[in-house]
């Protein structure tokens, strides 16, 4: 599979909603990421595109959107309204520190056979009506069926568990780390620089965690947002090292959307034997 | 200015320290159509690294409601990132209102160990832009100087 076809698969795994688009990035982003003053509001739309910023596409649902403030207690987001091509809502910042936004998604789907014919289980499709592209004109494909529906004569199951994240980092006054102490499960970012305090022409270190031990190898897609205003992606990859800390170059201010990857045996969901992992975030790099 | 009493006092409690010694600011008269009044910020760091220590921040104090003025500090980013931040607006001695175009003195804190430090000013406009204006500063005060070129005028710290 080239890079782009399984960072495309990975961003189609990061909405399980069947009405979301698949091969398309996941993005929030925020009016500003650095706030002085007391109560203020951070505005942040959200959207599923393949150019970044750029709304254009899908909107990102706002039912799974949760918010949690410097203290780790959880925040209500205000004034959610879903547009034709992206969703936009409020949090009020009304306590010093740094928050977090973000969306969390598991899903198993995957393949077996059943009497020699090849079964989908799991995401897009299940339960919808049967059919689509790949078969003989005319031929009618079976709908994936859920996991706990795999018959006991099946063969060949190969399950794979999706395990996404896509978050963001504001804050108000002083950076805080509270809302990084990280759950074990999956990957996840434990910063060494904070993400609310990148400069231009500085180097970020962030490290992942996957089931909160530091993971090496995992793969890190950064683009710049802006994307119509140049003609190449620019995308860069990075990897994380043994100590699963990765050191992004960051030569421009402006916003970037983050993406870490990695794939590996140890999923959670029963009879599935790969999980594959994700994390997005978007970050402002400010000039000095 | 209204912190000046403050520091002449402190500067007297401390004896003959080695400090005194000024900065002047200069807020430079631009010609555009829609002017407000700039936040300044002033700061010194130690020349080898360490805590930044603000001298004054003029910024729209008395401007409340669900937009006040510290809602602006940020756009001093660099004064935000390197400890304005950490400060509770307002602060005694060392904020005050914003000021119109012209040159203004701002005696030094009286208690500032000898060394070598960097001063650095920033100004930040709204509709405007903004500017970072930095020189090296040793204390006891020598003079220095340096200038901007567009937020702000002649940045001048002497003895006297």
């Amino acid at each position: 599979m080239t890079s782009i076809a399984a960072r495309l698969l990975t961003a189609a795994a990061l909405f399980s909603l069947p009405a979301s688009a698949y091969a398309h990035r996941g993005w929030f982003l925020p009016s500003a990421t650095v706030f002085s003053g007391t109560d203020s509001y951070v505005t942040v739309d959200a959207a599923i595109s393949n150019d970044l910023f750029f709304a254009d596409h899908q909107p990102m649902r706002l039912e799974q959107v949760r918010a949690w403030a410097p203290d780790g207690s959880e925040a209500t987001i205000e004034n959610g309204a879903t547009g034709r091509y992206r969703s936009t809502f409020d949090l009020k910042l009304d306590k010093p520190g740094t928050w977090k936004i973000g969306t969390q998604s598991s899903n198993v789907s995957g393949t077996f056979k059943l009497n020699g014919e090849e079964r989908r289980v799991g995401g897009r499709g299940m339960g919808g009506a049967p059919g689509g592209p790949g078969g003989p004109v005319g031929a009618q494909r079976p709908p994936a069926v859920a996991v706990a529906d795999i018959p006991p004569d099946a063969t060949d199951v190969k399950l794979t568990e999706a395990v996404m994240r896509n978050e963001i980092f504001v804050t108000a006054g002083a950076p805080t780390d509270r809302v990084f102490k990280p759950t074990g499960k999956g990957l996840e970012l434990a910063p060494v620089t904070h993400p609310d305090e990148l400069v231009a022409g500085e180097t970020a270190s962030f490290r992942f965690l996957v089931d909160g031990k530091p993971a090496a190898g995992v793969k890190v897609t950064v683009i710049p947002g802006g994307k119509r205003y140049r003609n190449g992606e620019d995308a860069r990859d990075f990897a994380t090292g043994p100590d699963g800390v990765v050191k992004l170059s960051l030569p421009a201010a402006g916003m970037y959307w983050v993406n870490a990857s990695l794939t590996d045996d140890k999923p959670s969901a029963p009879r599935a034997t790969q999980r594959r992992m994700g994390y997005t975030t978007t970050v402002e790099v400010l000039l000095p | 200015m209204r912190s000046t009493p403050f520091f002449l006092l402190s500067g007297l409690i401390a004896g003959p320290a080695v400090a005194g010694g000024t900065i002047s600011v200069t807020v430079p008269q631009l010609g555009v159509a829609e002017y407000h009044k700039p936040y300044v910020a002033a700061w010194l760091e130690p020349a080898g690294g360490g805590a930044a220590r603000t001298l004054f921040v003029w910024y729209d104090v008395k401007k409340a409601g669900n937009e006040p003025g510290t809602k602006w500090l940020s756009e001093m980013r660099a004064w935000w990132r390197k400890g304005g931040r950490g400060l509770a607006m307002p602060a005694d001695g060392i904020s005050g209102a914003t000021r119109a175009p012209g040159t203004y003195t701002i005696p030094l804190p009286a208690d500032l160990k000898p060394g070598a430090y960097v001063l650095n000013v920033e100004a930040a406009r709204e509709t405007g832009g903004r500017e970072l204006v930095t020189t090296p500063l040793s204390i006891p005060v020598r003079f220095a100087r340096a200038a901007g070129k567009t937020e702000l005028g002649a940045v001048i710290a002497s003895a006297k």
